[in-house]
């Protein structure tokens, strides 16, 4: 087991040496971040100074050595735009981020269980076959247009929920670090169409997966069994065929909510959310190199962790994958 | 019934004197915000945006062009090289220091060692204080445009940005890409003070409780700024009443807030002057002045800004707008295809050839579009372009490598004067002296001398002349193509007043508006 983990870390370790030099070698394709930093007058000599200054001239091999040794320290480098700790930047606008993604896991959790049973339980009625139908729609819409057609529906014919920002916020450790919206009335309409926008991607694949897999579930013989014994449908759907279905689509659950994070980008860009993913474009147009690079590694860093840590429980849970492992 | 009545008015009454004397909110919603708090750390529109409401300049643009006393209240010139400012008495700072003519010399000292700022001081001398409220102005050489760089002269609060902060640092050091006190901290005169601010966020501005200019007809209190990037976010925002003015309007946006019950649009000449230049080191037969006519008779600008601007900007055929020195009336957008031909013909070159464009794509308003029907249109004269367009961060490094044959520039004179625009964009470049950083390639010394010579006549008369007959030379040899100055498009609530705050440097002076 020991053997095993350790071999996981060492891969962890790989993977964010590469994560961080994709992210140093494209760094001078996205343009120069002097360019940003003066006016349009600045003549080139004084540009030229201030990128050698900033030690953006040396070469690529110096740049890279120096990122590591500062990282190894826990300093990922400084924004430019934002003149603090990359890290620093990046964790503040984390919890935006982590609150939309919650607040829309929890609308697709509250409204695809039950429309997916539905549907399952009743393939043909009238309603399952609306959902299915609107379900196709939502996956092929595009994020930024569903959001775009609910700022104009919501907040600019209706008038009843706001149409950017976070609203009015709450500093909830004291620290400045995590500002939430969950605690406000204002914050909370604010998350309303961002949360409903970025569910309306995963929601139809959700509706459809489990609608499936209980499809599947009600076809088995132990179903049929407990139908034929006389139990009531409602403890046939709920206790027997719902527990099951659940399985595959808690892990599927798990793995779409990282991806959820990436979605982040365009729903955050529409609503001016000022989360990872805004910040994460606005360096791009920048040229905020090393809040970039530092981006790229925290975030590849999480992803490491998050899949090292299930596979570790994995070894746990299922002694082949360690048997696998430690061969 | 009677009771019910008089009730009921009295209620009235008392709502609309609390409306009319509560405290007025204003809510902003600009594409971007200001990067620091440091007026002097960048020279960008939303910095000296940010210096026009925390600060104060010595003098201010009006709406039409002409100087408005600030924190100098006349001024008078002593001889060729000196301009002499009275100061106004009785200015406080927001840290409650007073302001006097050293705050003037210490700023002006200050904005010298500013990457940004030193390059627009290279006239200067210096300041000479001669008593506490009376400064002098020195230029090297006779100046013309002295007063027109008096605007930049923002009054910082010495005593406040003297000393160290809390990490041994200098409080006056300008940086741009680490903490400084200067970024974080402010103390002007001006008529808003930070109460916070956070970087891409919201800035939160309240009226300064001490400011000088008690006869201003503003009303607003509380000032709270929020960047909205996104055009489309931005014009909902103010459709959706969650700001009451928003900065940038997209043309195609342009009819559903003026026909919007509740929204008004306004738009005000920039001066910014968007071009396409030719160049005839990278690509020869730009050379040929003959070849560069035929491009700007093909290319019909009228109709980019009828179709692509939707109509509300003026079509130019010059550098300088309406209203500057430089300005010649006589000159007309050209567009005529059969002379284009012609030009191409006479030139050598009737069966066309083939050339490289580039052009930014969230640069300027349309950019990209503008460069793509450009390119279209230049295939009716047999020239094939190739067209790539790219986000700013990227254009720029391509534009100082002159990595195509015609390249996209937009310019807005620093100083509202035309010289400004020859300076950057058609003297020859120049190396050593920074001339022509902006020019992909023409060059005609003639415009070279009078640019150079207008720079220090200050007959307003003869200088006006000089720069005029620039703005011949380089419409005959066909120097740039040009196509229109972009406005500016503003976004407003119906009660807010918008309108008169603005002018064409676009410096909203929120300070001055009117919410009713």
């Amino acid at each position: 087991m020991f053997a095993f983990i350790i071999r996981r870390i060492l891969q962890a370790i790989l993977v964010m040496l590469v994560i961080s030099l994709v992210g140093f070698s494209i760094k001078n394709s996205i343009g120069d971040p002097v360019r940003d930093l003066v006016g349009e007058r600045v003549t080139p000599k004084e540009r030229a100074a201030m990128a050698e200054k900033l030690g953006l001239n040396d070469p690529f091999s110096t740049q890279y050595v120096r990122f590591l040794k500062n990282a190894l320290h826990g300093d990922l480098g400084t924004s430019f735009i934002y003149r603090k700790p990359a890290l620093e930047v990046i964790l503040k606008h984390a919890p935006a981020t982590i609150e939309l993604v919650l607040g829309s896991a929890l609308i697709i959790v509250i409204f695809s269980l039950p429309l997916g049973m539905y549907t399952a339980l009743k393939p043909r009625s009238l309603f399952s076959r609306f959902v299915m139908g609107f379900s196709t729609l939502g996956v092929s819409v595009p994020v930024f247009l569903t959001a775009i057609g609910f700022i104009y529906l919501f907040a600019v014919t209706w008038h009843v929920l706001p149409s950017y920002g976070r609203g009015e916020t709450v500093d909830l450790f004291g620290n400045g670090y995590w500002q939430t919206g969950f605690l406000t009335i204002d914050g909370l309409k604010h998350l309303i169409l961002p949360c409903i926008s970025l569910a309306s991607i995963m929601m139809p694949l959700f509706i459809r997966l489990i609608r499936s897999e209980m499809m599947e579930v009600l076809e088995t013989e132990y179903i049929k069994y407990a139908r034929a014994k006389g139990l009531s449908p409602m403890r046939i759907w709920f206790v027997h065929a719902f527990k099951n279905t659940l399985l595959p689509v808690v892990t599927v659950f798990g793995i779409q909510i990282g991806i959820m994070f990436a979605f982040t980008i365009l729903t955050e860009t529409v609503f001016q959310w000022q989360g990872m993913g805004f910040m994460f474009l606005d360096a791009v147009q920048r040229a905020d190199i090393s809040l970039l690079i530092a981006y790229l590694v925290v975030v590849g860093s999480v992803f490491v962790i998050v899949n090292t840590v299930v596979d570790v429980m994995y070894g746990f849970i299922n002694p082949t994958v360690r048997v696998a492992g430690t061969k | 019934m009677k009771k019910l009545v008089l009730c009921v008015l009295s209620l009235f009454l008392v709502l609309s004197f609390s409306v009319g004397a509560g405290a007025k909110t204003l809510k902003v919603g600009l594409a971007a915000d200001p990067v620091s708090l440091d007026p002097q750390v960048q020279l960008s529109g939303g910095m000296l945006q940010l210096s026009h409401w925390v600060f104060d300049p010595l003098v201010r643009w009006t709406q039409d062009g002409q100087f408005e006393p600030r924190l100098a209240t006349k001024w008078e010139r002593i001889n060729e090289y000196r301009v002499r400012f009275y100061l106004r008495q009785g200015v406080k700072f927001h840290s409650g220091n007073d302001f006097s003519a050293k705050d003037v010399k210490w700023s002006f000292d200050r904005m010298k060692k500013s990457v940004d700022f030193k390059g627009l001081l290279e006239p200067f001398v210096g300041v000479a204080v001669i008593d506490d409220y009376t400064v002098d102005v020195v230029t090297a050489k006779p100046y013309a445009l002295l007063l027109n760089m008096a605007t930049y002269f923002f009054a910082m609060d010495s005593e406040f940005y003297t000393g160290t902060d809390e990490n041994g640092e200098p409080k006056d050091a300008i940086k741009k890409t680490t903490h400084t006190f200067a970024n974080d901290n402010e103390s002007g005169t001006g008529v808003f003070v930070i109460k916070s601010y956070e970087q891409g966020v919201k800035t939160v501005m309240t009226r300064f409780a001490d400011y000088w200019d008690t006869k201003s007809v503003g009303n607003v209190d509380t000032f709270i700024l929020t960047p909205i990037k996104e055009n489309a976010t931005r014009v909902a925002a103010l459709l959706s009443g969650d700001v009451d003015v928003i900065d940038q309007v997209p043309p195609q946006d342009y009819e559903r807030l003026k026909s919007d019950k509740n929204t008004s649009l306004v738009t005000i000449n920039g001066g910014r002057i968007i071009t396409i230049q030719m160049n005839g080191n990278r690509f020869k037969p730009f050379k040929d002045a003959r070849v560069r006519n035929a491009v700007v008779y093909a290319i019909n600008n009228a109709g980019i800004v009828k179709k692509i601007m939707k109509g509300t900007v003026e079509v130019a055929a010059q550098q300088s707008p309406p209203g500057y020195a430089g300005y010649k009336e006589t000159l007309k957008p050209r567009y005529d295809l059969k002379k284009a031909k012609a030009l191409m013909k006479a030139a050598g070159y009737e069966k066309g050839f083939e050339i490289t464009m580039m052009a930014p794509n969230n640069r300027y308003v349309n950019d990209a579009k503008i460069a793509e029907a450009s390119a279209q249109m230049l295939a009716k004269i047999g020239i094939k372009v190739n067209l790539k367009t790219m986000p700013k961060a990227q254009y720029w490094d391509e534009f100082d490598a002159k990595a195509a044959d015609m390249m996209m520039i937009g310019w807005h004179s620093d100083t509202e004067d035309s010289g400004n625009f020859s300076e950057f964009l058609t003297m020859c470049y120049d190396k050593t002296t920074g001339m022509g950083q902006y020019n992909s390639g023409y060059c005609n010394k003639k415009v070279d001398e009078l640019t150079i010579a207008a720079q220090s006549e200050i007959d307003l008369k003869k200088r006006a002349d000089m720069l005029q007959e620039i703005e011949q030379i380089l419409y005959d040899d066909a120097a740039f193509v040009p196509y229109h100055w972009q406005n500016h498009a503003y976004g407003a609530l119906k009660n807010v007043k918008v309108k008169p705050i603005l002018n064409s440097m676009n410096f909203p002076y929120f300070g001055d508006l009117v919410i009713e």
